[in-house]
């Protein structure tokens, strides 16, 4: 019986490494949306091409469609621009929030840059971000017809994470039919 | 060529390490006393080397040379030469080479010291320490080598040490931190050959003593000085942030003392020799698990190095095989070893052994607290965290059970102690403890939690039983006290020290954490502020231009009940290799309270956002530590140690004759 | 390589001082934002509470922080709004559920395990002696009794 006990620091041992070799390939720094299958919060907020309308979620509803956070001084956000170009121009829906950043600067910079956009929403003080739970640019949400988050990605969008994206429309265009 | 010698030489170290693990193993397997006489020459051998790739590494970054990729990424030409040395363990592949060279030191070590060891003991503790720095050369050889070539473009500057540890600290932390890391290693190589040999008797704890006392000591003063590093460093007052990186130093440390104790058991009584042997493989393991913990990436944290999936997973091998190869061997040949006598329920072994549990179970809080995050994101459960809440609010209680036992245990009695008997005896110190904690606490402003309480009664409480049992031993007969005094061996001393030392960490702790005053506040010149009886005038900052930095330095002067006492001088630091700023922190340190003032961001009109802090008994920390470090020191020092060799030298000696 | 130095560049934010000279309306309230900030967690940065980071998402936090703090709110709404939006990652203290039952009592089963452990020891020991058929060749003399309560005397006192 007593030797039996000597076995278990091996055991506990072996558990803990199970979860330790786990653990490399997961990213500690990773965070999932808490806002996963919840609304968008409600937000009123000037468009950036035409400052004297006020967007709300109602502007963003309607179809799947993709929310992108996105800035000027945001090196990545420039990395993956073009890519949404070429995304937009395949006809996925993509609407913008220029977060924390001034208007002239995103103006100048879409204008330089090619404009994927359906709407750009101004976010310069960063309300509808934080009510989001955006910690970084760029991220990217799914959202679906009604205005429900979906999906988020922090980080660049390409090809790769492009394919996930899709996955995740597909699914919610599934489930909404 | 240097740094190509300098691979060359690890090489050949890895060399001799490999026939270091093997030829004396088997050796003492086959009682071939040939083989085992090799291993000390192969020791030496390996540390030879070992050092002569650590000096070539430091020449490439006296001799600024870019061509080496880690030199490129942690130095620059502007750099002091002082932190152009240190800087070679400022990153992993440096740091790691310089565990790999303190492994080497203490293997030496033990060669060298221990001619009274049985041959086949000396051979397989040496052998284990041969395949420990065996894997460490692969780790190095094959995955992280500080010599790597940026060719053919090398660059002209390096990217500049991070300005956070251009500083004294990392010149002193990370080698007396890994001097006691790589030291638990004697002691788990004393209890592998303790298991493989089946010596597992009193004989065996005597031999691991004093080494891993030295280890505990180094690893004390290592983490002492991290938080005391931390405190000043970093601009916000913090001295222990529960960071897993703190945490893989914490737990080997709890379990070391768990060990040092047991150690004294089991030496003593000859009892606990299992339980000591297990954990002795837990202080090493928590060690290794430490290294694979700052270095895989698994966990986030500010002192972590760069993340490497790919080496995480080396270290995880390295961990399988050292860890679950002892615990195997542990499993199989423990329950060979009976201890023959008993105890009471009231004696000091059961006081060792609820000081072993109390410490166990603190150590298991850290463990798990550290690697929860960890196990709910495996199970897919999201993603949590657990900080400085968690562990305050769990370790708190148990330290506290912890000091209470402690002031008992020393006066219990060996074997049995009449349990009513010994209640009397401590009635008297604990409400002397009770009344001296309250009137002190009493007698201070601000708020006392009942933490705070209990943290200062038992402390004092420590202080009573200490005096209460040092009068005791010394008012003894008719000799006279001074005499008396005199013949307390010298690990008592350390003992009553590192005891000492822990009651000071205890109001330390207690008092910086209820007395603490924080204020941020924007000054413009001119303006004042009170904290408790200091007051701080602001007189403007100004520009100043460094060696590799320029800053803005502030004035403040300090009024302490109104009369001039000081004048402070925060900075604020921009670093022109890499860009980043820092701020350094004005401190008036004093034993009894510490004033600490940053310097923020700079507001309009020349003011500036500032935080003054008024810390009481911060040193205290620092203090204790340094306490239990010399008490360690002192007690592995033990003149007793050398007297039993000799003693058996010369029975040695007159069976030969 | 590159891996590395962005992994550098990473260690920047972490070494400014976040000092908001904010004002607050009473001492408790400045009380309040010390402890709230020092438990919130920031969610870019490598294991930092939000008062001692200087990352803009930090700033940001703060500012709610504050702001709600003005606005009346109580400590648990306070981090009620921010694992809305962020999850329960923000929280140093983990929340107490069935997914943390046992980081926040398993201690204290170990500790109740230590403790029956040390019971099992003491007992088991005392009942093998008794039980041993040979006991009586162990079995000390008085005067072997007399010189080892003697010895343990000398080792009691140094």
């Amino acid at each position: 019986m007593r030797k039996l006990l000597l076995f278990i620091p091996l055991a506990l041992f072996l558990g803990m490494g199970f979860f330790l070799w786990k653990g490399l390939y997961l990213d500690p720094r990773e965070i999932p949306s808490a806002l996963v299958d919840r609304p968008m919060p409600a937000f009123e907020l000037p468009s950036l091409t035409e400052p004297e309308r006020n967007l709300t979620v109602a502007d963003l509803t309607g179809e799947v469609a993709l929310v992108n956070v996105w800035a000027t001084w945001c090196p990545t956000c420039k990395e993956e621009h073009s890519f949404l170009n070429q995304l937009a121009q395949q006809g996925v829906t993509i609407y913008g929030i220029n977060y924390k950043d001034e208007p002239v600067k995103a103006t100048a910079w879409l204008q330089r840059y090619l404009n994927p956009y359906r709407e750009v929403i101004l976010d310069q003080e960063g309300r509808l971000g934080l009510d989001m739970g955006v910690y970084g640019a760029p991220e990217t949400y799914v959202i679906d017809a009604e205005g429900t988050i979906r999906y988020r990605h922090v980080g660049a969008v390409d090809a790769n994470v492009w394919k996930q994206l899709q996955a995740v429309i597909e699914q919610v265009e599934g489930a909404g039919a | 060529m240097i740094p190509e010698l300098g691979t060359y030489a690890l090489v050949l170290a890895l060399c001799l390490s490999v026939l270091l693990s093997t030829i004396p193993m088997v050796g003492a397997q086959r009682g071939n006393l040939l083989w085992i006489s090799f291993a000390r020459p192969l020791s030496i051998g390996v540390f030879f080397f070992t050092a002569i790739s650590f000096v070539a590494l430091t020449y490439a970054f006296l001799a600024n040379d870019f061509s080496v990729s880690y030199v490129a990424n942690n130095s620059n030409t502007a750099l002091p030469w002082y932190y152009r040395m240190s800087a070679v363990w400022g990153g992993h592949e440096g740091s790691l080479l310089l565990w790999v060279l303190t492994l080497a030191g203490w293997t030496l070590a033990v060669a060298l010291k221990s001619r009274d060891l049985p041959a086949d003991i000396l051979g397989r503790v040496l052998g284990v320490m041969g395949i420990i720095t065996t894997g460490f050369l692969l780790f190095v050889l094959f995955t992280s080598s500080p010599f790597e070539r940026l060719l053919p473009r090398s660059p002209a500057e390096g990217a500049d040490l991070n300005p956070l540890l251009q500083d004294f600290g990392l010149i002193v932390h990370p080698p007396m931190l890994y001097m006691g890391y790589v030291g638990f290693s004697v002691a788990f190589a004393f209890a592998i050959a303790a298991l493989l040999s089946g010596r597992l008797d009193a004989a065996w704890a005597r031999w691991s003593r004093p080494w891993t006392n030295v280890a505990w000591a180094f690893l004390t003063l290592g983490i002492t000085l991290g938080s005391w590093w931390a405190y000043y460093e970093l601009g916000w007052g913090g001295w222990w942030f529960w960071d897993p990186v703190e945490n893989a130093s914490l737990m080997p440390w709890l379990i070391g003392t768990a060990l040092v104790h047991s150690l004294a058991v089991t030496e003593k009584r000859g009892v606990f020799k299992s339980w000591t042997v297990l954990l002795a493989i837990f202080a090493f393991s928590l060690s290794l698990l430490g290294t694979f913990l700052v270095r895989s990436g698994v966990l986030t944290s500010v002192h972590a190095f760069a993340a490497d999936p790919e080496r995480g997973f080396f270290i995880l091998m390295l961990l399988l095989i050292t860890i679950g190869g002892s615990l195997f061997l542990y499993a199989l040949r423990a329950s060979e070893v009976k201890s023959e006598s008993s105890f009471s329920l009231v004696s000091r072994e059961t006081m060792l052994l609820v000081n072993n549990v109390l410490l166990t179970v603190i150590c298991f809080t850290v463990l798990l607290g550290t690697l929860y995050p960890l196990l709910v994101d495996a199970l897919g459960m999201g993603k949590i965290s657990v900080g400085p809440p968690y562990f305050n609010a769990l370790s708190v209680p148990v330290g506290a059970l912890l000091m209470l036992f402690l002031g008992v245990g020393a006066v219990t009695r060996w074997r049995r102690q009449d349990g009513t008997a010994l209640l009397k005896q401590l009635v008297v110190p604990f409400v002397i403890a009770i009344v001296l904690g309250v009137l002190s606490l009493m007698l201070r402003e601000g708020e006392s939690t009942l933490w705070t309480y209990v943290g200062v009664i038992l402390a004092f409480w420590l202080l009573v039983m200490a005096i209460s049992d040092i009068s005791d031993r010394v008012r003894r007969r008719s000799t006279p006290v001074l005499a008396n005094l005199k013949r307390l061996p010298r690990s008592y001393y350390g003992m009553q020290m590192a005891h000492l030392g822990v009651a000071v960490l205890a109001v330390g702790i207690a008092m910086v954490s209820a007395f603490n005053e924080q204020r941020d506040l924007r000054m413009a010149p001119g303006d004042t502020q009170q904290v408790g009886d200091y007051t701080f005038v602001f007189e403007g900052a100004r520009h100043f231009d460094g060696p590799n930095y320029s800053s803005d330095i502030a004035t403040l002067r300090v009024f302490y009940k109104g009369e001039p006492y000081d004048v402070m001088q925060p900075e604020k630091r921009l670093y022109t290799a890499r860009g980043t700023v820092m701020t350094e922190v004005a401190l008036d340190p004093g034993l009894f309270r510490d004033l600490y003032v940053a310097l923020g961001e700079p507001l309009e009109n020349g003011a500036w956002a500032i935080r003054l802090q008024f810390k009481p008994y911060v040193r205290w920390l620092w203090l204790g530590g340094l306490l239990m470090t010399f008490g360690g020191i002192l007690a592995a020092t033990d003149p007793r140690y050398r007297k039993q060799s000799r003693r058996e030298q010369s029975k040695l000696e007159t069976a030969n004759a | 390589m590159q891996r590395y130095l962005f992994l550098l560049m990473l260690w920047a934010p972490l070494s400014w001082a976040a000092i908001d000279a904010y004002e607050f309306r009473t001492p408790v309230d400045e009380i309040r934002f010390q402890e709230l900030t020092a438990e919130l967690r920031c969610p870019k940065c490598q294991n930092q509470n939000i008062a001692d980071s200087d990352a803009p998402i930090a700033k940001d936090l703060r500012r709610e922080v504050y702001r709600l703090i003005n606005a009346g709110a109580a400590d648990s709404e306070i981090v009620d709004f921010m694992v809305t939006r962020y999850g329960e990652f923000v929280l140093y203290r983990p929340v107490v559920n069935s997914h943390t039952w046992f980081l926040w009592y398993g201690p204290y089963l170990v500790l109740g395990v230590g403790a029956l452990v040390i019971l099992m020891i003491v007992y088991l020991r005392k009942a093998n002696r008794r039980a041993r058929p040979d006991a009586k060749k162990t079995e000390l003399t008085a005067e072997e009794r007399a010189r080892l309560d003697a010895l343990l005397e000398k080792d009691n006192k140094g």
